[in-house]
């Protein structure tokens, strides 16, 4: 008789946790091969091209920091929200109301302030709407105890409606020929590009600032120990007089307004304008929280990860194009990778012996 | 005893003896069960006696399955039998009333009935179940309404549901794992009728209680297990309390006071009329006051379940008061703040401390500071100091003598004693105003129980004062200034510890007197 | 305006079928502590093997069979993953998601537009359906319709009045006092979330063979997590989630229906979620000891601690 055992491991070395990420990836690679195989695609070719795709051009590489700025962003808020378990899958409604509070501002104020204030301006405007939508879920659950899982779920929901009600009403714009959209945003409300690229510099720099600063929060401050306590065990919190509701809102608020400033750089350094909530978002809300899972919700390794599953999002389109596959390949790719990650940490956290047992044993 | 192996009846199924022979068992190089040898016959109540912690529940777990002996045997009607999980416990006729009630909150009494029953019919379960509970209630006059929800039933309707549910399943034997520590007098009359009647009908009962009175009153032979190993046994016909009373403890329960007088010091705490309700949202505090002065350790003695937990969480802000004042040297902090509440003094180490104390996947030295975090030596206003931090870490660690490798460890990789010196080092090493202390030496082994007695003598020697819940007499005497008896969520007496009439705190503790 | 009425309401059925199924798959699911969010994904497994074996072989009750079998399949990563390795479910939860979207997407590639031809039949019910009203909008729908209705009282009848129910539900109160009363947590709840699957991969084959009769990448369009929502709405009763998922359908026929009024059709689609969080709010005010609510929802169960 085979029996598996499993006890707890104890000593998890950072060598040893790197090593589980790199054999999950590759385990996952593996497996996304054999799917590729079945429907009769050159896996080698497939996986080689969505890389190149991504890193291995200039153009490539470029459009792979363009979507890897709002992927950092919501990622390192989500690492945040996670340390404390606060389950926030809402990221995608956060984004998308951080995107309405900008463009509001943006159209209101554009040509009415200085452009030197404008873009401080809808930054700040896009990261209340975030907030606003993160603060939402913390106060249903801290003071309702309504799971946060449904309920980030349902304002995605609420949200993505509420921004096609404006885009295909009172805000549609002349400029949009009938089209829903708003008009475009204000010259002085747009961000800067890199030259040659779509790349929204102000953004990118606020979110590598964003992941060491949340980084430092998270190991050096009160708050930041107060986080990991609730998320840990909210029993010890509440014994060592941890106040629930200040720190759930504050993270969230944290996590929601990174949500809407990664919102912001979508309108106002690529779209210029608010459109559907699918043109705004591709999934980063949802990718968001594979890149803080491998980041092993680390915020300044979100920098790493975002990067890494922004190539995974150009590489598909590139390979859409070449091999001509569906546009969901990617969610293939992503789905297995976070099946692989959560199944390593698994192996990483227990160690597992199998035993050839007799039974006379006692 | 050696008869009893050559009576082989193997071909009955019920059970008419069972054996347990040289059973030990331990926990990450801790004995548990040494070398135990327990044997029990049809129509046999036998109690199994022992201080929190002596093993008897290991030594249960092991017959009902859920741990596996490290060596020895155990033979049913002389054959020798393995026991891997419960179900082959069930299916041998042993059932099992833990201590905290396996039972479904949420689902009704039959339902819970028909979980676990063998006999339960696919469609339509609860029709039959409906019919056996009558038919049980009626046999052993219980009185019992099948379809209310558990969460609706008092402690001993719970208890009686327990029962019916291991009777069902054919129990010749049945473990009662400290039966009367959650029911009131009558329902212990109750039960103890429902056990005599079980007896009469050859049901053999083992009973593990560490009060004297009711094995004295229902068990026909008593074991006594002490630190994991038989102190003695006899039949209960042939024996007296007192010598019970040796064997449980290990020497005579003598009342010796070796501590140093110290005069009151001013008044530190005073409760006023409180009132608290439990988890339950039942009352669980009946308008206790008492005073609580400087160079004074006041311990609370009683059985657990009469609300110690519900005072210390109300004192220490846990637990919201209904009505009635807490004071702290005239300060009132009625229903302030954990953290407002530790800020005037008061330290806490609570009565489950491995699920309120830590945070099992943080540092070490996170968890050295788990309700300092706050103050000023360990953080300006945003930011923790993380060196001081780590040589308080260190302080405590040595002081407390708590075994690991490194203060760079996550704590869920220490073993539970040594998390519990852990959380004691935290809580005593700030020279806290007033100490309330749950158990505080529950689960240490007895150096660090030495230790930790120590340490809370010289608090009050230093001028601080403690509030001590324990349910080890033992300790209380040996510790304490004065002592209150408490009994359903009222104190039965406040009184000196060398006071007389504490001769009779047993009585006391059973809400059988009151002074 | 009779008219309208009445095919407002049986469109309302129609579009209420999928979600009843999806519901009362997670229904049970939950109901055995597993929160699966990854109906969405399996749905869309189940929309396009439904669509591709029926194409191929022209029988959709193949395809029905094969995409519950797929459903079944799919959902196993999840119960392993939250189950076997107790891992976080709302992470695995949505991994199926993205796994099944996109497996979806990628299998369906080829039969994207192609029409199918093959139609399955309204039953008319003898008598009942010539009821005024009632008749054309409850008693002379398409098979799924009587179908998914039939589903989800069986599984109330299942969760209430039978001995495995009874087991399933103690398994998401209380897994410690089940399992030591004999029973095996893990394989209730394995169970439990491979018959939720199969439960969401119906849903999905409704939508592609029978609702709309074509594939198209993300047709299941949001149902999936609707049922999420129905699931609490309904207060994990399979009974109350047959009047719930037609409500919400109905909610979905209305929303292009009242355009013409001025009420915004954005506006209606919202109503269910913000209906969800409102029944979520009520939750909370009462007692939740006398609703439905798992108390281990979602929490992994791990045996023989000490």
């Amino acid at each position: 008789m085979i029996k598996i055992k499993t006890t707890n491991r104890y000593d998890i070395t950072p060598f040893r946790s790197f090593m589980t990420i790199v054999l999950s990836l590759f385990a996952a690679l593996m497996v996304i091969s054999i799917i590729f195989l079945i429907v009769g695609v050159n896996p080698i070719y497939a996986i080689t091209e969505i890389f190149s795709g991504s890193f291995g051009s200039v153009y490539g590489f470029k459009e792979t920091v363009t979507k890897a700025i709002p992927l950092i962003l919501i990622g390192t808020g989500l690492t945040l929200a996670f340390r404390a378990k606060f389950w926030n899958i809402g990221a995608e409604g956060q984004l998308l109301m951080g995107a309405i509070f900008a463009t509001w501002a943006g159209l209101h104020f554009g040509q009415k302030l200085p452009p030197v204030l404008i873009v401080p301006l809808i930054f700040l405007a896009g990261f209340i709407g975030g907030a606003f939508w993160g603060i939402i879920p913390a106060i249903l659950k801290i003071k309702y105890s309504i799971n946060e899982v449904i309920s980030t779920l349902m304002l995605n929901y609420i949200c993505a409606e509420f921004l096609t009600m404006l885009i295909v009403g009172p805000w549609k714009g002349k400029a949009r020929f009938g089209f829903p959209g708003t008009n475009n945003l204000p010259d002085s409300a747009i961000l800067g590009l890199i030259p040659g690229s779509r790349i929204h510099y102000a953004t990118l720099t606020l979110a590598l600032i964003f992941a060491v600063v949340l980084c430092v929060i998270i190991y050096k401050t009160r708050f930041g120990y107060e986080t990991r306590v609730v998320g840990e065990n909210p029993d010890a919190g509440k014994y060592a007089g941890i106040n629930f509701l200040k720190t759930t809102l504050i993270l969230m608020a944290v996590s929601g307004g990174l949500a809407g400033v990664a919102g912001v750089g979508e309108v106002a350094g690529i779209h210029h304008y608010l459109g559907y909530p699918a043109s705004i978002s591709s999934g980063y809300g949802f990718t968001a929280i594979i890149v803080a899972w491998l980041a092993k919700l680390n915020p300044v390794y979100t920098i790493i990860s975002g990067l890494f599953f922004a190539g995974i999002l150009v590489g598909g389109d590139a390979i859409q194009i070449s091999l001509g596959l569906p546009a969901a390949t990617v969610d293939i790719v992503n789905g297995t990778l976070l099946i692989f990650l959560i199944m390593g940490d698994y192996f990483l956290n227990h160690k597992i012996f199998i035993q050839f047992s007799n039974k006379s044993r006692i | 005893m050696l008869s009893r192996l050559f009576f082989k009846k193997s071909i009955m199924k019920k059970i008419k003896c069972l054996e347990m022979k040289s059973i030990s068992k331990s926990f990450h190089g801790i004995p548990a069960n040494q070398d135990i040898n327990l044997s029990i016959e049809s129509g046999e109540i036998v109690g199994l006696l022992g201080e929190n912690g002596a093993g008897k529940t290991t030594l249960m777990n092991i017959l009902y399955g859920l741990y596996q002996p490290d060596s020895g045997q155990i033979n049913i009607n002389g054959n020798r039998i393995r026991i891997n999980n419960p179900v082959e416990s069930i299916s041998h006729g042993i059932g099992m009333v833990h201590q905290h009630f396996m039972l479904i909150k949420n689902h009704s009494v039959i339902e819970n009935i028909a979980l676990g029953y063998k006999g339960t019919p696919f469609f339509f379960p609860k029709m039959k179940i409906r019919e056996k509970v009558h038919l049980f209630s009626k046999k052993f006059d219980f009185r019992i309404d099948p379809d209310k929800k558990i969460w609706q039933l008092s402690a001993g309707e719970q208890q009686r549901v327990e029962i019916i549910k291991a009777l069902l399943n054919g129990a010749a034997l049945l473990i009662l794992d400290e039966p009367t520590s959650v029911l009131t007098p009558r329902e212990i009359k109750e039960l103890i009728s429902i056990l005599r009647g079980m007896k009469a009908k050859g049901h053999m009962i083992i009973f593990i209680s560490h009060k004297l009175d009711e094995i004295m009153e229902i068990c026909d032979r008593v074991i006594v297990l002490q630190k994991g190993k038989i102190a003695g046994s006899a039949d209960t016909k042939d024996t007296d309390k007192k010598s019970l009373a040796r064997m449980m403890v290990g020497r005579d329960v003598v009342f010796n006071i070796n501590k140093e007088k110290l005069a009151k010091g001013k008044k530190v705490l005073s409760v006023e009329n409180i009132n608290v309700n439990g988890d339950k949202g039942l009352p669980a505090l009946n308008n206790i006051s008492f005073e609580l002065f400087e160079n004074e350790i006041l311990g609370v003695a009683g059985v657990s379940g009469n609300g110690q937990r519900e005072l210390a969480e109300a004192i220490t802000g846990i637990r919201p008061i209904l009505s009635g004042k807490v004071k702290i040297k005239g300060r009132d902090i009625t229903n302030k703040s954990p953290r407002c509440i530790y800020d005037n003094g008061v330290s806490h180490v609570p009565e489950e401390r491995i699920r309120f104390g830590i945070a099992p996947g943080l540092f070490l030295y996170d968890n050295a500071i788990l309700k300092q975090h706050h103050l000023k030596k360990f953080s300006s206003r945003y930011f923790l100091r993380y060196n001081r931090i780590k040589n308080h870490t260190k302080t405590i660690v040595n002081k407390f003598k708590v075994s690991t490798h490194s203060i760079n460890t996550r704590v869920r990789n220490l073993s539970g004693g040594n998390i519990q010196k852990l959380i004691l080092g935290r809580e005593v090493s700030e020279q806290p105003q007033l100490l309330v202390a749950s158990h505080p030496t529950y689960g240490l082994d007895v150096g660090a129980t030495e230790f930790l007695r120590k340490h809370l003598l010289e608090l009050r020697k230093q001028g601080s004062s403690v509030l001590l819940f324990s349910e080890d007499l033992e300790e209380i005497f040996e510790l304490c200034d004065r002592i209150a008896v408490i009994f359903d969520g009222r104190f039965m007496a406040v009184l000196d510890s060398d006071d007389e009439r504490l001769c009779d705190i047993g009585l006391m503790m059973a809400g059988s007197k009151k002074i | 305006m009779e008219d309208i009425i009445i095919s407002t309401l049986q469109r309302a059925m129609v579009a209420g079928t999928p979600l009843l199924l999806a519901t009362t798959g997670e229904i049970i699911c939950e109901r055995s502590g597993i929160l699966n969010l990854g109906v969405e994904g399996v749905m869309a497994i189940g929309a396009v093997i439904a669509f591709i074996v029926t194409m191929i072989t022209g029988h959709p009750w193949l395809g029905v069979v094969a995409a519950m079998a797929a459903g079944m399949a799919i959902s196993v990563i999840h119960a392993f993953a939250s189950i076997t390795l107790k891992a976080n479910q709302v992470v695995s939860g949505l991994a199926l998601t993205m796994l099944g979207l996109g497996l979806s997407g990628l299998i369906g590639k080829p039969y994207v537009g192609k029409p199918l031809l093959i139609k399955m039949e309204d039953l008319n019910l003898p008598w009942l359906s010539d009821i005024p009203w009632l008749g054309k909008i409850l008693f002379s729908q398409g098979p799924f319709f009587y179908l998914a209705i039939a589903l989800a009282l069986a599984s109330w009848f299942f969760l209430e009045k039978t001995r495995l129910g009874i087991q399933v539900r103690s398994t998401g109160e209380n897994p410690k006092a089940t399992e030591t009363q004999g029973i095996n947590v893990t394989m209730v709840r394995y169970l439990s979330v491979i018959i939720g699957g199969g439960f969401s991969a119906l849903a999905g084959a409704h939508l592609s063979i029978s609702y709309s009769k074509s594939w198209i990448e993300g047709m299941t369009a949001g149902r999936g997590w609707i049922a999420i929502a129905l699931t609490i709405f309904a207060l994990w009763n399979p009974g109350r989630a047959i009047w719930a998922a037609f409500l919400f359908g109905g909610i979905f026929v209305v929303q292009y229906l009242l355009q013409p009024l001025g009420i915004s059709p954005n506006f209606l689609a919202m109503l269910p979620y913000i209906a969800t969080l409102f029944i979520l709010l009520l939750i909370s005010f009462k007692d939740p000891k006398k609703l439905n609510a798992p108390a281990m929802l979602g929490e992994p169960y791990n045996r023989g601690e000490r």
